[in-house]
Parts: C-alpha cells; sequence; structure tokens
C-alpha cells in the first residue's frame, strides 16, 4: 500500500484543487443508502460516464449488501439481543464489515481509475453517507505526470519532483 | 453502542466544525488549532452533548433524570434482591432472584447501551457541501423567481422526493446545513440532526434516534417484565407473611370481629415490619407499571407499523390526510417491521467521537476563517489525505468566502429559521411532557415529582408547544403538490412554498424570539 499511497500523495503535491462536486442520495428507495447515478456536467471533460457511473452502481450495490435484511442479519440481530447487545463489545457487525470492503474498494478506484484522471472520491462514510464527494484537481505540471497512475514511486516522483517537493 | 468496535475496525470519520462555529465565532476558532496536543473529535463537536470516557459515551447535555431513573431501577431491585428473594427462594423456588438477575442484568444492559450509544446523529456539512448546497438552492431561486438572491437570505428550503410512491418533503436544516434524509429530525435539546428520530427521551439521557431504538425499546419491554416481576413476587412475598401470623385464615374463616380487628391489624402491621422495604417495592412499581407497560404497547404498535414517535404524533401517515396517504417505509406485514426494526443491520456511528483531529500545518493552510480541519483519515491512506487537506483548505478558502460570508447574517439570525426545526422536535418535547397516550418513559414516582422533573422542560419548550399547532395543520410534505416532482438527479427546490412558508416562518420567527 505505500507505493501507491506515494503516487497519490505525489499527485497532490504536484497539483491543486480546482472543485468538488457531491453526488447526492437517492431517497427514491427510502432511507436506504443509495446514491444518484445521475453523471455530473463537471466531470464531462474527466472521465467517462460508464465508469463513473459503475462506481455508484457498485457502491450502491455493497451498501444495499450492508443493509439488507435477511437471514444472516437476523441472526446476528437476535443473537445481539440475547446477549443484551454485550455482544457488540467483541464482534464486528456485518454493516461494518460491509464498509471496511467499500474502504477498499474505494481506494482502489481512486489509484486506478480516479487518480489518473486528476479526480478524487471521498468516502461517504466520511461526509456523513451523504454524498460521494468528488475533487477535481487541476494539474498544474504536465499531463504526464497526472497518469502517473502505477505504483510506482519513480513514476510519480518524475511528475512530483517537477511540482517541486 | 460502538466503543471499541466503533473506532477499531471502522475507519475514522473526517468530521469538522466548520460551518457553524466559523461563521458565528471567527474570533475562537484560531485557539482550537494552536493546541500542541492532538485533539479528538469528541471534543470539539458542535452538538449539546456530553461526551465521557475519551469519547467512548455520549449523551445528551440534561442528564438529572437518566440518574434519577438508574437510582430508581437499581434500588427497587436491590431491595428486591435483598430483602424479598431471600424468602422467596427458600419458600417457593431459587429460580425467583435467578430469573430476576436475568431481567435485572437486561434492563441495566439495554438502559447503558441506549442512553451512551450515538442515537444516529448526522455530522453537519462540509463547508464545501454547503458551499454547494447553498450554490444549487441560489441557482434554483434565481430560476424560480427570476431574480438575483445575492444580498437576503433565502428563505428556508424543501426537496421533494418520491419514496415508493408517496411524495416526503425533505426539509433544509438550517443549523447543519443540510437537507435532512426522510425521517431524520433535529433536536433542539441536543442540537444535532438525528436519522429516524423517534424523540427525545429525558429518562435515557439521550435522543432515540436509529441507532439505539432497538435498545430503548428491549429497555422498556424488559422494564416492563422486570416490574410486573418484581410487583407480582413482592405481593406474594406480603401474602405469605401474612398467612404466617394467620391473619389470612382468619379472615377466611371469618373469625375477625370487630373487636378483633385491632389486634389483627397489628399483627398486619408486625408482619409488614419484618420486610419494610417490600412496601418501597410495591409503590415503585405500581405506579410504574401503568406507564412502563402502557408505553411497552405503544411502542410495539409504532415498531409494527414502521412508524416513529415524530411521525405518528404528526399524523404523517395517517389516513386521516388523505385516502392515499400511506407510510412509504412500512413493509406491509407486521412481522417484517418488527424483525426489521429489532433485527436489522446495525448502522456505524457517522460521528467519529473518537478520532483524532488532524493537526493543521499553519504555514500551508494560511490565515483561516475559522477552518480547522478538513482532512480525512483512511486506514490505507493517511497521507495522500493529509495534503488533501491542505489543498482543499485553500480551495475553501477561496471558493467558500463569498457563499459563506453571504450565509453569515444568515447564522446571526438563526432565531429566524428556527423555528422550522424547532417545530419539529417540538413534538418530541411535548411528548415528554406527556401525551395523551402513556409519557415518554419511567415510572412517576409521584406526580409532583414527575412534574416538577417536567417543568423545566416545559418552560423551556413553551415557546414551542403552540408552534406545534401551526406545524400541523399546515404540513407541506404530505399533500401532494402541484406536480408530483420526481426524484430527478437535478435539485428540484420547491419555492412556491416559500411565499407561505416564508410568512409562516417570519411569524414562528417572531414567536419563537418572543417566547425566548
Amino acid at each position: 500500500p505505500a507505493p501507491q499511497v506515494h503516487s497519490l500523495q505525489e499527485l497532490r503535491r504536484s497539483a491543486s484543487l480546482a472543485t468538488k462536486v457531491f453526488v447526492q442520495r437517492d431517497y427514491s428507495e427510502g432511507t436506504t443508502c443509495q446514491f444518484q447515478t445521475k453523471f455530473p456536467a463537471e466531470l464531462e471533460s474527466r472521465i467517462e460516464r460508464q465508469l463513473f457511473e459503475e462506481t455508484v452502481k457498485t457502491l450502491n450495490g455493497f451498501y444495499a449488501e450492508a443493509e439488507k435484511i435477511g437471514g444472516s442479519s437476523y441472526l446476528e440481530g437476535c443473537l445481539a439481543c440475547a446477549t443484551a447487545y454485550f455482544i457488540f463489545l467483541c464482534m464486528e457487525t456485518h454493516y461494518e464489515k460491509v464498509l471496511k470492503k467499500i474502504s477498499k474498494y474505494i481506494q482502489e478506484q481512486n489509484e486506478k481509475i480516479y487518480a489518473p484522471r486528476g479526480l478524487l472520491l471521498t468516502d461517504p462514510l466520511e461526509r456523513g453517507m451523504r454524498v460521494i464527494e468528488i475533487s477535481i484537481y487541476e494539474d498544474r505540471c504536465s499531463s504526464g505526470s497526472s497518469s502517473s497512475g502505477s505504483s510506482s514511486s519513480s513514476g510519480g516522483g518524475g511528475g512530483g519532483g517537477a511540482g517541486g517537493r | 453502542m460502538t466503543p471499541g468496535g466503533g473506532s477499531g475496525p471502522m475507519k475514522d470519520c473526517e468530521y469538522s466544525q466548520i460551518s457553524t462555529h466559523s461563521s458565528s465565532s471567527p474570533m475562537e476558532s484560531p485557539h482550537k488549532k494552536k493546541k500542541s496536543a492532538p485533539k479528538r473529535k469528541w471534543e470539539v463537536f458542535p452538538g449539546r452533548n456530553k461526551f465521557f470516557c475519551n469519547g467512548r459515551i455520549m449523551m445528551a447535555r440534561q442528564t438529572g433524570v437518566f440518574y434519577l431513573t438508574l437510582v430508581l431501577i437499581l434500588v427497587t431491585s436491590g431491595l428486591f434482591f435483598a430483602f424479598d428473594c431471600p424468602y422467596l427462594s427458600e419458600k417457593i423456588t431459587p429460580a425467583i432472584p435467578a430469573i430476576g438477575g436475568i431481567l435485572f442484568f437486561f434492563v441495566m444492559g439495554t438502559l447503558l447501551r441506549t442512553s451512551f450509544s450515538d442515537p444516529g446523529v448526522l455530522p453537519r456539512a462540509t463547508p464545501d457541501e454547503a458551499a454547494d448546497l447553498e450554490r444549487q438552492i441560489g441557482n434554483t431561486e434565481d430560476i424560480a423567481n427570476g431574480s438575483s438572491s445575492g444580498g437576503y437570505r433565502p428563505p428556508p428550503r424543501t426537496k421533494e422526493v418520491i419514496i415508493n410512491g408517496q411524495t416526503v418533503k425533505l426539509k433544509y436544516c438550517f443549523t447543519c446545513k443540510i437537507f435532512r434524509p426522510p425521517r431524520a429530525s433535529h433536536c433542539s435539546l441536543c442540537d444535532n440532526c438525528v436519522e429516524r428520530f423517534d424523540h427525545h427521551c429525558p429518562w435515557v439521557g439521550n435522543c432515540v434516534g436509529k441507532r439505539n431504538y432497538r435498545f430503548f425499546y428491549m429497555f422498556i419491554l424488559s422494564l416492563s417484565f422486570l416490574t410486573v416481576f418484581i410487583f407480582a413476587f413482592v405481593i406474594t412475598h406480603v401474602i405469605l407473611r401474612l398467612k404466617r401470623t394467620g391473619i389470612i385464615r382468619n379472615l377466611v374463616h371469618g373469625k375477625v370481629c370487630m373487636h378483633q380487628f385491632g389486634s389483627q391489624q397489628t399483627g398486619f402491621l408486625n408482619a409488614l415490619k419484618d420486610s419494610p422495604a417490600s412496601v418501597l417495592e410495591a409503590v415503585v412499581c405500581f405506579f410504574s407499571v401503568w406507564s412502563i407497560v402502557g408505553l411497552s404497547g405503544f411502542h410495539t404498535y409504532l415498531i409494527s407499523s414502521n412508524q416513529t414517535t415524530n411521525e405518528d404524533i404528526k399524523g404523517s401517515w395517517s389516513n386521516k390526510r388523505g385516502k392515499e396517504n400511506y407510510n412509504p417505509y412500512s413493509y406491509g406485514n407486521i412481522f417484517t417491521n418488527c424483525c426489521a426494526a429489532l433485527c436489522g443491520p446495525l448502522s456505524p456511528s457517522l460521528i467519529d467521537r473518537r478520532g483524532f483531529i488532524q493537526p493543521d500545518t499553519p504555514q500551508l493552510a494560511g490565515p483561516s476563517n475559522g477552518i480547522t480541519m478538513y482532512g480525512a483519515t483512511q486506514s490505507q491512506s493517511n497521507m495522500c489525505d493529509q495534503d488533501q487537506c491542505i489543498q482543499s483548505t485553500k480551495f475553501v478558502l477561496q471558493a467558500a468566502a463569498t457563499p459563506l460570508l453571504q450565509s453569515e447574517p444568515s447564522i446571526t439570525s438563526e432565531e429566524l429559521p428556527l423555528p422550522g426545526k424547532t417545530t419539529i422536535s417540538g413534538p418530541c418535547a411535548t411528548l415528554t411532557l406527556g401525551q395523551p397516550t402513556p409519557p415518554s418513559s419511567m415510572p412517576n414516582l409521584t406526580s409532583d415529582t414527575g412534574l416538577t422533573d417536567m417543568i423545566p422542560l416545559k418552560e423551556e419548550h413553551e415557546g414551542h408547544q403552540f408552534l406545534t399547532p401551526e406545524e400541523a395543520p399546515s404540513p407541506p410534505g404530505m399533500l401532494p403538490s402541484g406536480s408530483p416532482i420526481t426524484h430527478s438527479h437535478t435539485m428540484h427546490v420547491l419555492s412556491l412554498a416559500s411565499q407561505d412558508s416564508l410568512h409562516e416562518d417570519s411569524v414562528r420567527g417572531l414567536v419563537k424570539l418572543s417566547s425566548v
């Protein structure tokens, strides 16, 4: 993970934040956590519509899985109730497990798809599950540095060096 | 409650209190930054909450009644186990203290969990979000009104969504600077927006919302059983003792004459003297049973129809509002509703209480207009986001300055929009003040203590009380207004209601100001 982090870090140093786009929640299904798949206008030039939609749809799928009411969640709920909820002190809930998966997924998406295009996804959990915040960065350096999505630090180092470490 | 589990496996949530503090008090923010020791986020939490155990425990500000609840339960149960159980376990069965013990354990566990956990507080909007929303609201307002909205504060905002075919109005919260999700409400006592807000319960010293509703329900349910259990066995105990003195036998055989009555009475009192605690327990339990059992029944009804106390009081989904009015959140059958409420997945706390505020690097951030932290700590990408923090701080300084300045007067004149949100918590407050159906919780030991506990709340909220009836007849949400606006992906903000609601809100504002 360290080299990958490093490349994103280099990107941040070489770019400046231009604007942020907020993908809002989609409440048409109720209070379950779903995000709108509408493609924001500001991203028109930065990323393909299909990639973005796929990201959001996958996230929606994760959240639906976390909040799914079914056999296993009932089991967990009943067990927790039977122990007067003391079991939550030692056990990680299903929701938390899925959130970890989501965080990994977002990290991965950032590295593979978004950072090379000068974008950064923020985990909705850090925004109160209200929005998916997409930060749009303007490159100060040449476009070569922004495409250094590779995990090797040397590739990012070239761009970072130019950006002035 | 996710004390250890909340911060351990969970990623840290970024939280920023900038949106309110910065605009209202730019002077005091710098000193939040200059602390050298890293502060945890709960220390700068903007809501009116109290935190204990370094952020693991979260409660409302007024906790006096909670201690009363604790004392009542502990003392009554303690007396039961000390005075009645030895006799009963000997005479009847030792299962009695065992079952009593289990019930007591359950009651205490659920009570503490209800009181100490995060009810589902929604963190306030970050400055970027707030600015983005303001911009979008402003744009829509311009389009709708055909005039520039620069200079004056826009009227309260609503957004309509269609959930399962039912039109629901989402309100904009001026304190938290967000559009409240459906079923969320702003609690004026805690000054937080809470998801699936049920009510603010002074007896547990916390709001009851999405994350602790099941704990609350299990608490009142188990407390009902415990109260009935104790009451039943205390009575049994007293009767058994009386039996031993032969009073009952005499009464049964009709051997009590008037002149013997005196001696019978002293015998009765002697019997009671052997277990004085029983009297106290019986009294407490007797008065508690009605309210607790009634409350349990009420909440069982709410759960089975998947409503919140808030919605029930406002009659959001009642048939009286219209034939086509129904509850869009209900799953259709009682069993599923109950399972979903009680055994559904437990969402995590959105306010990261124990996370550390990312220390700002002053030389990069530059002079602030109150912005302290804007970092996000992901467990895997700490460094990356620290830089984002710095960058985004710069951006916020530049981009957010104008909208925030515009909204500054709105913060100082926050009194005006306040009624819009306090009326929502008004019903909750009135609930705790004693509604026609059982009161919010807990034993009213004597009606005196009950009233004195409630009176301080009453005075605080009397301004809200008569706002509530205003709120009820003019519920913007439930009547299908104009064209049902499908939930498109651009925000459709209804400004048509703005004229009426502006008038209403200014009236409310005046009322609120006069009541304070």
